[in-house]
């Protein structure tokens, strides 16, 4: 049976060692966030993660959401009390601004709170995940009224959210979206149409549920710039704020799936619901985008989560699994065979599972970093150069972490073997619920266009400077450092492959667009890799100037976890560059009718 | 103080409502954490260990607050005597809920004499109606503290609790024995010292660990308080248990009879 817990010195040494958590605490209105605090808030998190999501995380797969008739849904046992205890002791409103009764603290302490929930119980997340999400679209666009109505009750955790984009024939393409709106005299509108996978569309953890909805308005124009932003409450609010008439929004089945089976997703019906615009009239789409940008990083720490529970579930494995003997000879002879640690192929893969966990933690907390500065930083052109950063980097850690999310999961289940297989030992689970990440809030492939098709080319490679310009004067400023070269050597020439690949791209992408389309997914994967290569140079370099002193068996294990990341799995960039400058040719050029 | 005076002064103080709560607690080896003896047998690794507040004092600082929260008590205080680290541990009890801290500085964790008399300094300042502390911290098992610091107070006593009330101002306990349950009525002021079953102590608030930081936190000495916490005992040498040797499988119960009686001679 897998454990978790949470890594806590690894989240410490990300937060206030590799990067300089001063300058977070430094922002106005984080004055109060201060090391000894965020450690105490990390710390506390651990324990309600570990100790009530973690223990109904298999039993929730097992169980699974019920369909009622009449269109109610049950969460699976366990979920009501625990989400009742999470949201009562403040978890919800972690990041949210204190006026509505959030703690207001800082982004990057809700994204190592994000991948704790996570680890221990992804499903669970989805609920409280989602309710962030529409918390920022109301924040960002909602009038002064809709802030006041439904941010309070969004932040205590008593109502939660939802973002209901798909309908049976829109997925990716959002302006195949037939959903209505018509306006009622009194500024509200009758949202009409059918949604479906939307995730906690319906379930019985809170008395109120606020969809926020995309829809047509009459004269709207066709496609994507046709559509409007609503918030239709499940019930409607009473004067008083409470939850009074039932809405016109039904959930009219629930899907089977592979995985994240204790998270209720709900085909729903939207008739003559009534709701209210969110933002400008046609002007939804870019209220979404805000949702979405966070939901993608959100994402992508779904991947990272399930990848520290596959890692700590494997080592577990690794070193009480008994079978066979190290080829080199026993090592063990008080035991009637080996733990299966001490073969080289389960220590590559555990190596491998780490060094990519460990590396998109610092990815993701890097990136968190700049939606505080974003959000908070006092000059224009550090708010400004943030966002381009955060513009960057969000598809890549998407798409990078769920990709690895998988891959890592797998791997975990590989080392149990047939004992991963079978169900009992609930790492199979992390397989199933990691697979979902890959897809929802924009498929992978997906992510990657964005970055070659919007992120790239923004601004004539504007956003690019925020990631290449600290990487060249790194490597520039740490070439002739003697114990750094194992470690910048193989970064400087991963990130020479990157900026020719990046140049190729941007040639013949302009010529020929499938050219940057067919090489869009192994870019992204190149440039996830150089980016996890640069934050491992720069991790050993903090944990070289521990040495000798106190924990110096966390460093040292940092700087062999580099060790490997650098010899064994940035040189997969070599490949990727390889394919990426082959072009389209193979895959453009075959018959259509020859699949 | 003599003990007619003792009786003198709960008459005069009972129990009342503005009471306040004072609870020890101690900085131990998290309980998760499987303990190392150190190399040169001079005690057990503590350097970049998982420490945490000892776990009969968590259900001591919940019964504090639970306490509190039925408006039997205005005030809980949390007392903790060793290294500066300590701090961090009454942190934690302030972010469960406890109103105010007091840390009595030391180098070394003090042995339960010294404890019990610079908590007796402690009441003598803050005049709590009830002391609750751990029956026990695990990491040196010696459960003497409660019972030193009554016999300096000479206070009534309730050992092993696993239920407290009050009660027409009296504290009303049930204690965990070797035979049983055994129930009692200890008259104010008292000493309890709390066992597992008790209760199960919350997790803190997430608005409660900000609060924490602010809450009142004093920084006392043991030549402040005029307390000599000198060491009495002298550790002579630190060994982790010998490891269990296999067990052996008898063919009958004469045989495990046999065994017990002349191998074991524990019969």
């Amino acid at each position: 049976m897998a454990s978790y817990s949470a890594p806590l010195r690894d989240m410490r040494f990300v937060y206030h060692e590799l990067f300089d958590s001063s300058d977070i605490s430094a922002l106005p209105g984080f004055e109060e966030a201060t090391p000894d605090l965020i450690d105490a808030v990390l710390e506390e998190a651990a324990k309600v993660c570990e100790n009530e999501l973690f223990p109904i995380n298999r039993s929730g797969d097992e169980e699974g959401c019920r369909y009622h008739q009449g269109g109610e849904v049950t969460t699976p046992s366990g979920f009501r009390e625990c989400y009742r205890a999470y949201a009562e002791a403040g978890w919800i409103g972690l990041s949210s601004d204190p006026q509505y009764g959030g703690q207001g603290l800082p982004a990057a302490i809700s994204t190592l709170l994000e991948e704790m929930v996570c680890s221990s119980n992804i499903a669970f997340g989805t609920y409280v995940g989602l309710s962030r999400g529409a918390y920022r679209a109301i924040a960002a666009f909602g009038n002064d009224t809709l802030k006041t109505r439904y941010l309070p009750k969004l932040t205590s955790g008593e109502w939660s959210g939802t973002m209901c984009l798909t309908e049976p024939q829109c997925g990716t393409d959002l302006g195949l979206l037939r959903t209505r709106a018509e306006p009622n005299a009194d500024g509200s509108y009758r949202v009409t149409g059918n949604k479906i996978f939307i995730s906690a569309g319906e379930h019985d953890l809170t008395e109120n549920i606020i969809h926020l909805v995309l829809a047509r308005l009459p004269d709207a124009p066709a496609g994507v710039r046709g559509i409007s932003l609503f918030l239709v409450p499940k019930f409607l609010p009473n004067p008083d704020g409470d939850p009074g008439e039932r809405n016109g929004v039904l959930c009219t089945a629930l899907e089977n799936k592979m995985g994240i089976k204790a998270s209720a997703t709900c085909a729903m019906s939207f008739d003559q619901a009534t709701g209210w615009l969110i933002g400008s009239a046609h002007k939804g789409m870019q209220a979404m985008f805000v949702m979405m940008n966070d939901a993608r990083l959100g994402v992508g720490v779904q991947g990272l989560g399930l990848s520290e529970s596959a890692y700590q579930a494997a080592v577990e494995y690794a070193r009480e699994r008994l079978q066979g003997r190290s080829v080199t000879g026993t090592k063990h002879p008080d035991k009637p065979a080996d733990p299966i640690l001490v073969h080289p192929d389960i220590r590559r893969t555990l190596l491998t599972m780490r060094a990519l966990t460990e590396g998109n933690r610092a990815m993701a907390t890097w990136i968190a970093r700049h939606l505080d500065l974003r959000e908070r930083a006092e000059d224009e052109t550090t708010r400004a150069s943030a966002n381009d950063f955060v513009q960057l980097m969000t598809p890549i850690a998407k798409a990078f972490f769920t990709d690895y999310g998988f891959d890592i999961t797998n791997m975990g289940l590989q080392v149990y073997g047939g004992h991963g297989y079978i169900r009992e030992n609930g790492v199979e689970q992390y397989v199933r619920d990691s697979r979902i990440a890959q897809i929802y809030e924009g498929a992978n492939g997906v992510q990657a266009l964005d970055l070659v098709g919007r992120k790239v080319p923004a601004h004539t490679g504007r956003y690019l400077r925020q990631f290449f310009h600290p990487v060249q004067s790194w490597i520039e400023s740490h070439a002739f450092t003697p114990a750094l070269q194992p470690f910048v050597m193989p970064l400087a020439k991963a990130f020479g492959r990157l900026q020719l690949a990046t140049g190729h791209i941007a040639q013949v992408g302009l010529k020929n667009p499938n050219e940057a389309a067919a090489a869009s997914s192994e870019y992204l994967r190149l440039f996830g890799l150089v980016a996890l290569g640069y934050l491992w140079a720069r991790m050993v370099e903090v944990a070289l100037t521990h040495e000798n002193g106190a924990d110096q068996g966390f460093y040292d294990a940092k700087v062999a976890t580099a060790r490997h990341y650098m010899e064994r799995i940035l040189p997969q960039t070599g490949s990727l560059f390889a394919a990426i400058m082959a072009g389209a040719s193979t895959m453009m050029d075959f018959p259509d009718e020859a699949f | 103080m003599s003990f007619g005076q003792s009786i003198i002064f709960n008459e005069i103080q009972g129990v009342s409502h503005q009471m306040k709560i004072l609870v020890p607690i101690k900085r131990v080896i998290d309980a998760n954490i499987k303990v190392r003896v150190k190399s040169d047998q001079s005690g057990v690794e503590l350097n970049n260990v998982k420490m945490a507040m000892n776990p009969f004092c968590e259900i001591a600082v919940e019964a504090a607050l639970r306490l509190r929260e039925a408006g039997e008590a205005e005030e809980v205080i949390v007392v903790c005597a060793g290294p500066a680290n300590g701090k961090e541990t009454l942190r934690t009890a302030l972010a469960m809920g406890a109103d105010r801290a007091i840390h009595i500085e030391s180098e070394d964790s003090p042995e339960p004499l010294a404890v019990a008399k610079l908590l007796k300094a402690v009441v003598e300042r803050e005049k709590p109606g009830l002391v609750i502390l751990g029956k026990q911290a695990i990491d040196g098992d010696n459960n003497q503290t409660g019972q030193m610091l009554s016999a300096l107070l000479n206070w009534s006593l309730g050992t092993f609790i696993s239920r407290l009330s009050v009660e027409d101002g009296a504290f009303h306990v049930t204690r965990e024995v070797d035979g049983g349950l055994e129930n009692l009525k200890l008259s104010g002021p008292a000493v309890v010292t709390v066992d597992l079953r008790l209760n199960e102590p919350r997790y803190a608030s997430l608005p409660n660990i900000m609060k924490a930081k602010k809450k009142p936190m004093e920084e006392l000495t043991a030549a402040a308080l005029d307390v000599d916490i000198t060491p009495r005992l002298t550790v002579l040498k630190v060994e982790a248990p010998a490891s269990r040797s296999a067990g052996v499988r008898v063919h009958d119960a004469a045989e495990l009879v046999d065994k017990l009686k002349n191998e074991a001679k524990v019969i």
